[in-house]
């Protein structure tokens, strides 16, 4: 079977409509976090408490928040989680808290305010986290700090096997695949934590795969010095590679499609931002990177060119 | 040709075989119960498995303490958290120091509450004195009797006095080595388990044989079940238990009725040492004075450890405050050549024997042949005690071991659909070349979880993610290649030749993909924690686990297939 074999589409000339979608997605996303006063960090990265209930009898989000008002504590969100098949209600309950307040107290006040509306043998609190205003703004600093390294070492990395000018074209994709992973998740509210973090940093993975597996064919088409022009060698090497493209994030899909599916409450979102990364890696890799690599050579022969002629 | 695929298969044959080894479950024999359970050596993280995760701090708002100071504090503190949690008898606790924090994971904690509690607790220490023994030897008739009442005879586990092994005194009176006790736990583990596998075959025949045993405890030592446990020690007051029995008499002495029977002025605590001896290995029991001759706030400080300059053995210098050493004074004055216990959260950590009247500065002297190291140990335990500090839970997490095995089971039938669906694609997409392609990520899959186990690597559920999307990695690479293989054949190539141009061209492509990768994965190590690490750790395996399937195993498949088709002029992909 052979999908896309022998295309010849014509990708680069599509550069123009597809920055135009890039930006006008970039923008939606970034007008929704705006809109929604940034992201929605979890307690990860602002402290707080997280604690998952498990309650064997029925009960719904409101009757816990007048159990817990009346206890006294208050701006606890509450969130009811679907397990398949188990005869229990479990619940997620977040309460940030700020620097002043003290994460260990509130957990014992919810967990005393529960026992007192329902019986301490009628839930179990499945999960707990608890975390210090302190240690959220470590992850924080330590997340962006990784972030921003792996962009440097892929930069010297790709200079050093390439040229700058992939590496360049690169890192603009990988940053583009970022922008619009982030805007995803603040339209669809997805909460930042940790194991988002993670899947962001493997999309930047997936990414740059994605990219450099082009790259290398044009790498590879370049070397044979065919008299042709540069755009028509990236449309070339785009085409060449598209079967592949489409094959690899085809099963990673189904990969990612199966841990959304059956994975659970924990890893949902992870897979699903990772899906979205999928995706979008592999739409910039073709209409991102190749199109910016075209357009940094096309800005260096005319700088050469004014050059060569003054 | 023939040749070079032989030693192929050789090598690929003798990696399956080291990663396959390193996945063998073992048995583990549990001491105390004497069950053995079987154990997948990968090591599964705690949101797996369910536990507790604690980093705690030392809770110093003003910010008074920096450099040396506040490392020598998380020093101490590190040595008491690990003091109180091997008490706890959690099995594998993890307790290590990261910066200034110290992380704690306990795996199947009841009680976590309880676990917090005793792990945050600040520190006490006392100096108390040994008795000689007398008043407990002779109120031991009368608290084996309120254990007897208070167990019931019927229950009291009577294999244990059967088994009851001599006490070699001139073994002991010779100070006994450490590395005895560890040679006999080996032994000991060893009769453990040909009990346990006996068990395990004829349960009725099990029962009977209980009941028998029963029978003749009741005739013989029954009625002395705490005497029976107790064998002679090194010094005056310090009794030896057999390790095995230890947790069984710790929970008799707590038994109100025992309590009641113990003499006035003297309490019982446990020693922290183990002590080898003969056959077994022992935990000391110290009768110690109730009153105790000088606590860790009238300590000003300890250490560091020094050596005597005439005898050169290991010393630990410390310096009581000045209410301390008018207490002191007092204290030791009437105690000159008794035995002083030091006493950290109820354990005694070490004695000393009193040679003079001490007063604001005093040094213990450790028996001559006791290492350094012995003798810094035991100042960082006298430091924990005199500079006690109080200590603040920064981050905490549960998971119950139900949740956890939730976790698991999602975790595993995601991965297994991944995986089938993408062996289906493979073997739809590229026939018989798939099928390599499948036969290559088998090996994949156990060099990826031969590594884990083998690098002793925490399995988490993000982890687990890491390992799907490792898959996807050795998926690509494989398509990388029978892409290329196409482009080849379809240029006009012969298999052979195509099949070797494909393999060539796509090598650089897979080479600088799984590079970039394998850095994103490297920072990731670096600079998470937790989680994030698991993750890391799954994906950096994953992509060498990868590369090496898809380049050296795919290849070998490969030039089988071509072998074994001979001439035939097409190839199925």
């Amino acid at each position: 079977m052979r999908v896309f074999q022998n295309a010849s589409y014509k990708f680069l000339s599509m550069r123009r409509p597809a920055y135009f979608a890039s930006a006008a997605i970039i923008t939606i996303g970034l007008l929704s976090i705006i809109f929604r006063g940034g992201l929605r960090t979890g307690v990860e990265f602002t402290g707080g408490v997280l604690l998952e209930v498990q309650f064997s009898q029925t009960t719904d989000v409101g009757q816990i928040r007048d159990a817990l008002t009346a206890g006294g504590t208050t701006g606890v969100q509450i969130q009811q989680l679907r397990t398949v098949g188990a005869e229990t209600y479990d619940f997620l309950l977040r309460v940030p808290v700020g620097e002043e307040e003290d994460q260990n107290a509130i957990r014992d006040q919810i967990r005393t305010s529960l026992e007192t509306q329902y019986s301490a043998a009628s839930f179990e609190i499945a999960r707990g986290d608890t975390l210090s205003a302190k240690v959220g703004d470590e992850f924080q600093r330590t997340a962006v700090v990784a972030v921003l390294l792996s962009f440097l070492l892929t930069l010297i990395y790709l200079a050093f096997r390439f040229e700058w000018r992939f590496g360049v074209a690169a890192v603009i994709a990988t940053v583009h695949d970022m922008l619009i992973t982030f805007g995803f998740i603040s339209l669809f509210d997805i909460e930042i934590n940790l194991a988002t973090v993670a899947a962001i940093l493997t999309i930047i993975g997936y990414s740059l795969n994605d990219t450099i597996v082009v790259f290398d064919r044009v790498r590879e088409n370049l070397r044979k010095k065919r008299k042709e022009a540069y755009d028509a060698t990236l449309n070339r090497s785009l085409n060449e590679t598209l079967p592949r493209t489409v094959l690899t994030s085809g099963t990673t899909l189904i990969a990612l499609f199966s841990l959304v599916v059956i994975g659970g409450a924990v890893i949902r979102p992870f897979a699903s931002v990772l899906i979205i990364g999928v995706l979008i890696g592999t739409y910039s890799s073709i209409f991102v990177a190749s199109p910016v690599l075209l357009e940094i050579h096309d800005r260096a022969r005319r700088r050469s060119a004014i050059a060569a002629r003054t | 040709m023939f040749g070079s695929v032989r030693w192929r298969l050789v090598w690929i044959a003798v990696l399956v075989a080291v990663c396959g080894f390193a996945l063998v479950p073992e048995t583990i024999v549990d001491e105390v119960t004497g069950e053995s359970e079987r154990v997948w050596p990968l090591k599964l993280g705690l949101d797996l498995q369910g536990g507790m995760h604690l980093a705690v701090e030392i809770y110093d708002p003003e910010n008074t303490l920096s450099g040396q100071d506040l490392d020598d504090a998380v020093e101490r503190t590190l040595t008491t958290i690990r003091n109180r949690i091997d008490e706890f008898g959690v099995r594998e606790p993890t307790i290590q120091r990261s910066g200034n924090r110290i992380i704690i994971e306990l795996a199947g904690v009841d009680d976590p509450e309880q676990a917090k509690r005793i792990a945050t607790e600040t520190a006490f220490m006392e100096f108390k004195i040994v008795t000689d023994g007398q008043e407990f030897m002779d109120a031991l008739e009368r608290i084996d009797r309120a254990i007897v009442n208070a167990v019931g005879i019927e229950n009291l586990r009577v294999t244990t006095l059967e088994t009851e092994p001599e006490v070699d005194l001139s073994d002991i009176l010779g100070g006994a080595a450490d590395s005895a006790a560890a040679e006999d736990e080996a032994n000991e583990e060893d009769a453990v388990e040909g009990e346990d596998a006996a068990a395990g075959d004829d349960p009725a025949a099990d029962s009977v044989a209980t009941g028998e045993e029963t029978a003749d405890a009741v005739d013989e030592a029954a009625a002395r079940p705490l005497s029976a446990l107790l064998g002679q020690g090194r010094i005056l007051g310090e009794y030896l238990v057999p390790q095995e029995d230890q947790p069984t008499a710790a929970a008799w002495l707590e038994l109100e009725g025992v309590r009641e029977a113990l003499p006035r002025g003297v309490t019982l605590h446990w020693g922290v040492e183990q002590v080898g001896a003969g056959a077994g290995s022992y935990v000391p029991l110290y009768v110690l004075e109730a009153e105790s001759l000088i606590t860790g706030d009238m300590l000003q400080d300890a250490g560091p450890a020094n050596r005597d300059p005439t005898f050169n053995q290991p010393i630990v210098p410390f310096e009581t405050t000045r209410r301390g050493s008018r207490v002191f004074e007092r204290g030791t004055a009437r105690n000159i050549g008794e035995n002083m216990a030091i006493v950290l959260d109820d354990r005694v950590q070490s004695y000393a024997v009193i040679r003079s009247v001490l007063s604001r500065r005093a040094q213990i002297e450790l028996t001559p042949g006791a290492s350094f190291q012995e003798a810094q140990e035991l100042a960082l335990v006298l430091r924990a005690g005199a500079l006690p500090m109080p200590i603040e839970v920064v981050e905490e997490r549960n998971v119950s071991a139900s949740l956890g095995e939730d976790s698991i089971r999602q975790g595993r039938t995601a991965f297994i659909i991944g995986i089938i669906g993408v062996i289906i694609v493979m073997m739809i997409y590229y026939r018989a070349a798939g099928i390599l392609a499948v036969g290559a990520l088998l090996t994949y899959v156990i060099f990826m979880l031969g590594g884990l186990a083998g690098l002793d690597a925490t399995l988490t559920l993000p982890g687990i993610a890491g390992l799907i999307l490792s898959i996807g990695m050795a998926v690509d690479a494989n398509v990388l290649i029978f892409e290329r293989v196409r482009e080849e054949l379809q240029a006009g190539k012969t298999p052979r030749t195509a099949v070797d141009a494909g393999f060539g061209n796509a090598l650089s492509a897979i080479i600088d993909a799984n590079l970039t990768t394998l850095i994103t994965g490297i920072i990731l190590f670096q600079f998470g924690t937790g989680a994030v690490r698991g993750f890391a750790v799954t994906l950096c395996i994953g992509i060498l686990a990868s590369f090496f399937s898809a380049i050296y195993v795919t290849r070998t498949l490969f030039i089988m297939y071509l072998n074994r088709r001979g001439s035939r002029e097409s190839v199925s992909i």
